[in-house]
């Protein structure tokens, strides 16, 4: 009896620890989302309170809409983001699969080679990259930007996959090689929709970062045409640092894409740290 | 079993873009950075310089006091990380692995949440809730009776940084956490249920249990935040500008590397000082990595289940 009083007393203190945690975690989300829909005054004088139909006013939005080039914005930073996501994986995955299937000679060190970004961030060759798109003639391009995230995301996901297709069965392989399929197709039609959910963990780790980032899109490609949402909304915010209320609806319209995507991918997540990789 | 077989093309098909990327895009750009840190500009042509480029950096008194302020101000982002974001990091990932906890997908999802968000937003707007003008931040001191403690925490000198490094801690804590909590659970329940059964229950099984069974999680989420702290730019670029006002007080090393690289107000850019700075970076990092591999790793005691 003592002990489950002291059990309930435990969990009343963890839940107790754990919602005054995500309050501190959520609150500025909600600072940011509920004062974007009331008018400016309402801003000023109560922060914290609800848009209740009084203070309810959509006008940060219309501004952001006029501006027009926010949408432009929004689907460089798609483009760029869904592009290197998919080299990534593809790259990744094949790359993965040659380490983890086949034994050759330097196997290892090629492993080791690929895992060395994993520490060691790429922005330190910033000055080398730039030159680099310089003398391509890739600045100002979403090119740029596209390869620069794939040559970033590679060494995790590399890393990530190997470990998990060294556990598809071999006897699959094998059954696969008897029946005459060709190492391309066993790759493509055996192993690849078996780490699937090894894939989707690698897409969130890859793609948050990729949508973030602020100091490629600054560098490589900081023209009207080519700037990401992230960069949009920093020069934005430097243009309109008085006018609150279309600040906070591009930051509430900049924060639904990423928090939707990790809505959905959040569930796989959790599975693929725990699954492997990461112990 | 390669052997007599003929060469096995598809291997090299397999590698050849992943290799070729990362090589052209990573690597030889790296070295690149690295090989350009060793040369100056004389006039209009570059020459080879050696080492000047460090003395000047690390010695004149025109780089050496920016270059120094920086990377102090680094290792005191770095401690906060340590001190505040890896054990809030824990105690979480221990709350939420505590069996029969209800809501616990609920609570990892919504802490994880700032780790999604981008800079840009943080930044702006944990300045808006501390800013003394709108004052979120000032308007709760008073409704709890603290009024008197408040400061414009982001504008003074002696704050900023700490202060931003406590925002960059709220941002992140989601990442120890969720690796933490990966790794208690995967502790066997036999484990727990034989320490239930000596009668070691609670917090004691939690320091004498579980603590020594994550250490090696703990040594890479570590070795994670060094990695990370030490390259971090974006939160003080859209909090305090390339400047890392208030007077230098939150300039760390990216910050210093991006005015050096593009110049500022009437500076111009310098892409051969930008490089130096770039490879005293890389040495940090790889000096701590290698802590980390040769002096840490190999000491924690790993178990098998």
């Amino acid at each position: 009896m003592a002990q489950a009083r002291g059990n309930i007393g435990r969990s009343i203190a963890a839940h107790a620890v754990l919602i005054a945690y995500t309050l501190i975690a959520l609150f500025p989300v909600f600072v940011i989302v509920v004062n974007s829909f009331k008018s400016r005054r309402a801003i000023f004088a109560n922060p914290l309170a609800l848009p209740w139909p009084e203070h309810f006013d959509l006008v940060g939005y219309t501004t952001v809409l006029k501006q027009g080039d926010f949408f432009q914005y929004f689907l460089n930073s798609m483009t760029v983001t869904v592009a290197s996501l998919f080299f990534v994986l593809l790259f990744g995955a094949m790359a993965a699969f040659a380490l983890s299937e086949y034994r050759f000679r330097g196997n290892t060190l090629m492993g080791l080679y690929l895992a060395l970004g994993i520490m060691i961030p790429i922005r330190l060759g910033t000055v080398a990259i730039l030159q680099l798109m310089v003398a391509a003639g890739l600045v100002n391009t979403l090119t740029a930007l596209i390869l620069v995230y794939t040559a970033q995301g590679l060494p995790l996901a590399v890393f990530i996959l190997s470990e998990f297709m060294r556990n598809v069965s071999d006897d699959l392989k094998n059954a696969g090689r008897i029946d005459g399929l060709s190492e391309y197709r066993i790759f493509f039609v055996l192993v690849l929709p078996l780490v699937r959910p090894a894939m989707a963990t690698v897409a969130v780790f890859t793609m948050i970062p990729i949508w973030n980032d602020l100091w490629f899109p600054l560098i490589l490609a900081p023209s009207e045409e080519t700037k990401t949402i992230t960069l949009g909304s920093q020069v934005f915010i430097g243009q309109f640092v008085t006018n609150w209320n279309a600040v906070l609806a591009a930051l509430s319209l900049a924060i639904v894409p990423v928090l939707v995507l990790y809505l959905v991918f959040s569930r796989q997540l959790i599975r693929g740290i725990t699954a492997g990789a990461v112990k | 079993m390669a052997r007599g077989k003929p060469v096995r093309w598809h291997v090299g098909v397999f590698l050849a873009p992943a290799l070729l990327v990362y090589t052209a895009i990573m690597i030889i750009p790296l070295f690149g950075t690295l090989n350009l840190s060793l040369f100056n500009k004389a006039g209009d042509l570059r020459v080879f310089v050696g080492l000047q480029n460090f003395v000047t950096l690390f010695g004149d008194p025109r780089w050496s006091g920016a270059f120094w302020n920086a990377l102090g101000n680094n290792f005191w982002f770095f401690v906060i990380h340590m001190l505040v974001q890896n054990p809030i990091g824990i105690l979480l990932a221990a709350l939420l692995s505590s069996p029969r906890l209800r809501m616990a997908a609920f609570y990892r999802t919504a802490i994880f949440v700032p780790t999604i968000l981008s800079f840009v937003i943080v930044g702006f707007v944990w300045k808006l809730i501390l800013s003394p003008i709108w004052g979120i931040a000032p308007g709760m001191l008073d409704w709890v009776g603290l009024k008197g403690l408040f400061a414009p925490w982001l504008g003074k000198a002696e704050y900023a940084l700490t202060a931003l490094a406590l925002v960059s801690v709220w941002q992140f804590v989601g990442i120890p956490m969720m690796l933490i909590y990966a790794a208690l659970l995967s502790i066997p329940d036999d484990v727990i249920e034989a320490a239930e059964m000596d009668g070691v229950t609670g917090w004691s099984q939690f320091w004498k249990i579980k603590l020594p069974l994550i250490l090696p999680s703990i040594g890479i989420i570590s070795i994670l935040t060094f990695v990370g702290n030490f390259n971090a730019f974006d939160l003080i670029y859209v909090a305090q500008g390339a400047l890392a006002g208030p007077d230098f007080a939150t300039d760390i090393l990216g910050t210093f590397l991006y005015r050096t690289f593009f110049g500022f107000q009437l500076q111009l850019g310098d892409p051969y000082m930008g490089s130096a700075i770039a490879t005293a970076m890389f040495g940090i990092i790889l000096i701590g990595v290698c802590v980390y591999l040769f002096g840490i790793q190999t000491r924690l005691r790993r178990y098998q289940f």
